[in-house]
């Protein structure tokens, strides 16, 4: 299994302008990898909408699109977002890093930690690109075709939890990432 | 009550980019309009919380985005409503159709809706109007362009 820091190296090294919304524990490590304006910390949150974040900003601007790194007990708490996701034909990627526990709290498991078939949850959503990778040699082999596949997809990555975790703190507060967007995307 | 050519009209002369909703039985009325060949695009979402989230993601993307809700999806949608309005402070519009309205003015219904609606929206510090059967469309796109004006969240209680 890989840890999120491996799994998002990988994305983070092909990554080509797009958007990318970080939220919970992702946006503590996006940060290690990545310090551009078309990076969106969404903390503090609105726990579950990461997901309807970047739809909204994908729907703004489809041809540069957005990757959402969402969590498995964020996704859970918005699962119809993967309904509305597939209904709109979204330029959106969204990666599901599942290591089965609400890490930024500490480390407590979620509901079904571990039995949740977040692949299949997708596709019955009606999202019709959905990859799963466990290991990390997978997921950089098979990181070009979901870079280069239709959108809206999905990718479901088994990552090792963490213990002991704080709630991270973004780089530079919400105020001051939406004008740093804003302006990267031309539209203030 | 506003009908769904007279809303889209007032909406499109306001530069309503897209419309976020879960219907009710008064909105659904609306549905025809919005989504007919001259209507506005229409993003149908499962939850309402979903709707403020997407609508932030357009705000920041430069789109201006209306939301079409029930009040019970209002008092469902508490947190998102309070991150994009308050922690992230997104001019927000909203229209919310506030069931029973009228039969709780009539005194004809037991519904609390009408109860909670109102304090609801000062609870969370929304600056709101109330649109009933004496009001029109031009009381929509004028509430939509106060708040525009303003840079606030922003919301119409529409009587049902």
């Amino acid at each position: 299994m890989m840890t999120q820091l491996q799994a998002l190296e990988v994305l983070a090294r092909k990554r080509s302008g797009q958007m990318v919304v970080t939220t919970m524990s992702s946006a503590g490590i996006w940060p290690k990898l990545s310090d551009s304006p078309l990076d969106f910390h969404y903390i503090p949150s609105a726990m579950g909408h990461a997901t309807d974040l970047g739809l909204g900003l994908a729907l703004a601007h489809p041809q540069r699109g957005a990757f959402v790194l969402n969590g498995d007990g964020c996704m859970l708490m918005n699962l119809g977002s993967l309904v509305t996701l597939a209904s709109q034909k979204a330029n959106v990627l969204l990666i599901i890093l599942d290591n089965g526990l609400y890490e930024v709290t500490g480390g407590q498991p979620i509901p079904g930690a571990r039995q949740i078939d977040f692949a299949n949850l997708a596709r019955a959503a009606g999202i019709q690109h959905v990859f799963s990778f466990d290991a990390l040699e997978q997921w950089q082999a098979g990181v070009d075709e979901v870079l280069n596949g239709p959108r809206p997809a999905v990718v479901w990555l088994k990552v090792e939890g963490r213990l002991g975790q704080q709630t991270p703190k973004p780089p530079r507060p919400l105020k001051e990432q939406i004008e740093s967007l804003q302006k990267a995307l031309g539209v203030c | 009550m506003i009908t769904g050519p007279e809303a889209v009209a007032a909406l499109k002369s306001c530069g309503i980019t897209h419309v976020l909703w879960i219907p009710d039985t008064a909105l659904g009325e609306w549905e025809p309009a919005l989504s007919g060949p001259d209507g506005i695009p229409l993003i149908r979402v499962c939850r309402e919380g979903e709707a403020f989230g997407i609508a932030a993601g357009l705000i920041m993307g430069g789109k201006k985005p209306v939301i079409l809700l029930q009040c019970t999806g209002l008092f469902e949608a508490g947190d998102t409503l309070r991150n994009v309005i308050h922690d992230m402070h997104l001019p927000i519009f909203m229209v919310v159709g506030v069931r029973s309205y009228f039969a709780y003015r009539d005194t004809t219904t037991m519904d609390t809706c009408p109860i909670y609606t109102e304090p609801i929206m000062r609870a969370w510090q929304i600056p709101y109007v109330v649109l009933d059967e004496r009001h029109t469309a031009a009381d929509l796109a004028s509430a939509y362009n106060q708040i525009q004006a303003e840079k606030r969240a922003g919301a119409v209680l529409l009587a049902e």
